[in-house]
């Protein structure tokens, strides 16, 4: 007789832990199931994990996570060929607890995570791949695996398998991805000595920098790159949407090459020593692209539902928000003895009334918008680093003069009505 | 029939580094690990017990973590798992070791008599070999290494016949129950664990013993105490230099290397007469 449990959760990424987690804790009996050799060995992550929604998990968990450096510094950078204009912010507030966020490399950080849902009473299953879901009388009522003997039942099936969700397919929830709705990403982690990261990012003892880059980066492509300190490595990586690599015919590996060989960048990685050489699909579809996340017997959650906000690389915390959520439908609904689309459903509500979905919605034209008038990192981007230029450079021009010949560069290029409606676009998709 | 498989939690030497000062191998640097020979050990014993019936419990000496390869053993399909770890047993070599273990097995044997012990033919991160016929000696049973293929079992008789490696060639040995076998990987595949076995071993938490759950011990064998091995020095091989790659298509390569063979005065008789 196979075994039945009350939830079982497939993919233990932050978003399956954490349901798993929330579910151990409150007495469910949780099967979590992950095809890795262990957690967190085939996720891939830039490496900033906010502190709000683990906390609302784990109180206090910088103490014993493994986690590389806190931020204390955040680097806007809009690149062209041979300069950058940028912002930041550095606070020493950042420095100290509670934190603001962290770096982390995900393959420690998720195994320690998951650790964390086992000693709350879940059991982890490596090594196996969930095939499908078990579906009768159109409810789900448990998965496949490809192991021998590999069928296990529950009442709840949670779907936690990350941005291409092959059991959301096969549900009919999801379609085939467009591909302007998903990034492909590359990154490399480059082994550095603490000195010298410490020294190029002007970073003291347990402090970290994170710098994300914008123009010449993607090639002025719809995309961004990011350059993040770990301990003793830094996470380099870049990527843009699917149908951007497309039509501009870029290969990602090649594109990471031009970034790590940029004149801006080099100097950073120079005498590193390549680690690890990662890809991954990154959903950016955003708010138009959730797919149904409740279904009889079943939820969606994490990148699985496309609950990654692009804009502000938000991703890790939106899985784990959602996979708290959904444990706390599923814990009501286990009181009630009731598991039917109506019932899981209540996931759906706390989803849509959240930071996450607000934040998608708000920001549901952003990338479509972007993607549609790709002027924004290819001509404005080089265009704001020659009026900086212009404006830095010291040659006896008075400043309301050079002021006067910027403007007039920006629109004579474009003309006056352009940018105003380029502008006007733009602050409407992210205002 | 009741098997026990001694197992140990080894780093993984296909990653593990050496730290170039100190020439000791750098633990941290790589995951721990079933060593690779254990678990085919593993895997060889749920084969007999599927054929005889009976109960195949793993063994292992270590520390708290070393559950894990427990864990593993039971994925495979062993029924029961035994960790003895005790800071007692800290810095044993090949001699406490297999000091430590027999004594386990004797107290295992109380509860349920061994009609054999298997154990890999060595932990890739010793090299050794010598735990397992350390067992046999003190528990003054037939030590068979190197075993390649278990060919019959003859419970009835009380014997088996196995089939081990040699340099030369291969030997078929006869030994009385209980023995002891250490087995080399070609025994067996080892085999996708089903379902079941995997969400028995999540659930699993095996017998933990200190030393002074072991009965009448010698505390002066056990440990560092207990051990005589010094390692003199250790260091990675130095890296062969010279040689020549040859290349090209099969007849090609072929015929340089007979080119070259052939030209070498040393090697062929008829060219010293020359
Ligand atoms: C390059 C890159 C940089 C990013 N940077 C950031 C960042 O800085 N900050 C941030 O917050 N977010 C970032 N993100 C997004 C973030 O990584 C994801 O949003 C987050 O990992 C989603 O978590 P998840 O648990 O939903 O999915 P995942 O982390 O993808 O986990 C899914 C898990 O399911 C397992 N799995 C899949 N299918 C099966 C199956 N059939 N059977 C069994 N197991 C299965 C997988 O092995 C995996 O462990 C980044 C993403 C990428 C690609």
């Amino acid at each position: 007789m196979p075994e039945k449990f009350d939830v079982i959760i497939v993919g233990a990424g932050p978003a399956g832990t954490s349901c798993a987690f929330v579910c151990a804790k409150n007495g469910l009996n949780v099967l979590l199931i992950e095809r890795g050799e262990y957690p967190g060995s085939k996720n891939v992550m830039g490496g900033v994990l906010y502190r709000k929604q683990m906390e609302e998990l784990i109180p206090e968990f910088w103490k014993e996570a493994p986690l590389e450096r806190p931020v204390i510094e955040q680097r806007f950078w809009m690149m062209d060929k041979e300069s950058v204009v940028q912002f930041g912010y550095k606070g020493l507030e950042w420095g100290q607890e509670p934190y603001n966020n962290f770096t982390v490399l995900r393959a420690q950080f998720d195994q320690w995570f998951a650790q964390k849902a086992v000693e709350a009473g879940a059991l982890l299953v490596n090594e196996t791949v969930v095939t499908e879901c078990l579906v009768e009388d159109g409810k789900v009522v448990g998965v496949r695996t490809d192991r021998p003997d590999g069928d296990v039942f529950a009442d709840v099936v949670v779907l936690a398998d990350g941005v291409n969700s092959l059991l959301g397919k096969q549900l009919g929830f999801h379609k085939e991805f467009r591909p302007d709705e998903v990034a492909l990403t590359v990154m490399e982690v480059i082994n550095l000595s603490k000195d010298k990261i410490n020294e190029r990012f002007n970073l003291s003892e347990n402090q970290g920098c994170t710098i994300e880059i914008f123009g010449d980066s993607t090639k002025g492509n719809l995309g961004t790159a990011f350059l993040y300190t770990n301990k003793d490595s830094l996470n380099i990586g870049v990527g843009t949407t699917l149908s951007s690599m497309i039509k501009a015919k870029l290969k990602p590996y090649e594109l990471l090459d031009y970034l790590k060989t940029h004149p801006m960048v080099k100097p950073f990685l120079e005498g590193g020593e390549s680690a690890e050489y990662l890809a991954h699909l990154i959903p950016e579809g955003g708010y138009r692209s959730v797919p149904k996340v409740a279904g009889n017997g079943v939820v969606v959650v994490g990148d699985a539902a496309q609950l990654v906000n692009a804009i502000h690389r938000e991703g890790s915390n939106m899985a784990m928000a959602s996979g708290k959520m959904a444990a706390e439908t599923i814990i009501l609904a286990k009181h009630e003895g009731d598991f039917s689309e109506s019932s899981l459903n209540r996931y759906r509500e706390e989803l849509y009334g959240s930071f996450i979905m607000k934040d998608l919605e708000k920001y549901k034209d952003a990338t479509h918008v972007f993607e549609k008038y790709p002027q924004y990192l290819r001509d404005y981007v080089p265009m704001v680093n020659r009026a900086a230029s212009k404006f830095f450079t010291v040659d006896g021009t008075p400043k309301k003069d050079k002021q006067k010949e910027i403007m007039r560069s920006v629109t004579g290029e474009k003309g006056t009505i352009r940018v105003l409606k380029d502008i006007y676009r733009a602050w409407k998709a992210v205002k | 029939m009741h098997i026990v498989v001694c197992v140990k939690q080894v780093p993984d030497t296909k990653i593990i580094k050496i730290n170039p000062k100190t020439n000791t191998l750098d633990r941290r640097s790589a995951p721990a690990i079933l060593n690779p020979y254990d678990a085919h050990a593993v895997q060889e014993a749920v084969r007999i017990k599927n054929l005889t019936g009976g109960t195949v419990s793993v063994l292992s000496m270590g520390p708290p973590q070393a559950v894990a390869v427990i864990k593993k053993s039971i994925e495979i399909g062993a029924d029961r798992g035994f960790l003895i770890s005790d800071r007692a047993f800290a810095g044993a070599d090949t001699l406490a070791t297999s000091y430590a273990l027999s004594k386990a097995l004797e107290k295992i044997s109380m509860d349920l008599e061994v009609d054999m012990v298997i154990c890999g033919k060595h932990a890739i991160d010793g090299d050794t070999g010598q735990v397992g016929p350390g067992i046999a000696r003190r528990l003054d049973i037939p030590p068979i290494t190197n075993v390649i293929e278990v060919t019959r079992i003859n419970l009835p008789e009380g014997n088996l016949i196995v089939k081990r490696k040699q340099i030369s060639g291969y030997e078929l040995i006869q030994s009385e129950l209980p023995c002891l076998l250490t087995v080399e990987k070609d025994i067996n595949d080892i085999e996708y664990a089903p379902m079941p076995n995997m969400i028995k071993a999540a659930r699993y938490e095996p017998v933990v013993w200190s030393v002074s759950d072991l009965g009448e011990v010698d505390r002066k064998q056990l440990g560092l105490k207990g051990s005589p091995t010094i390692v003199g020095k250790m260091f990675t091989p130095p890296k062969l230099e010279g040689g020549k790659m040859i290349e090209g298509a099969l007849e090609e390569q072929l015929n340089e290397l007979m080119d070259i063979l052939m030209e070498r005065k040393d090697l062929f008789s008829f060219n010293n007469s020359k």
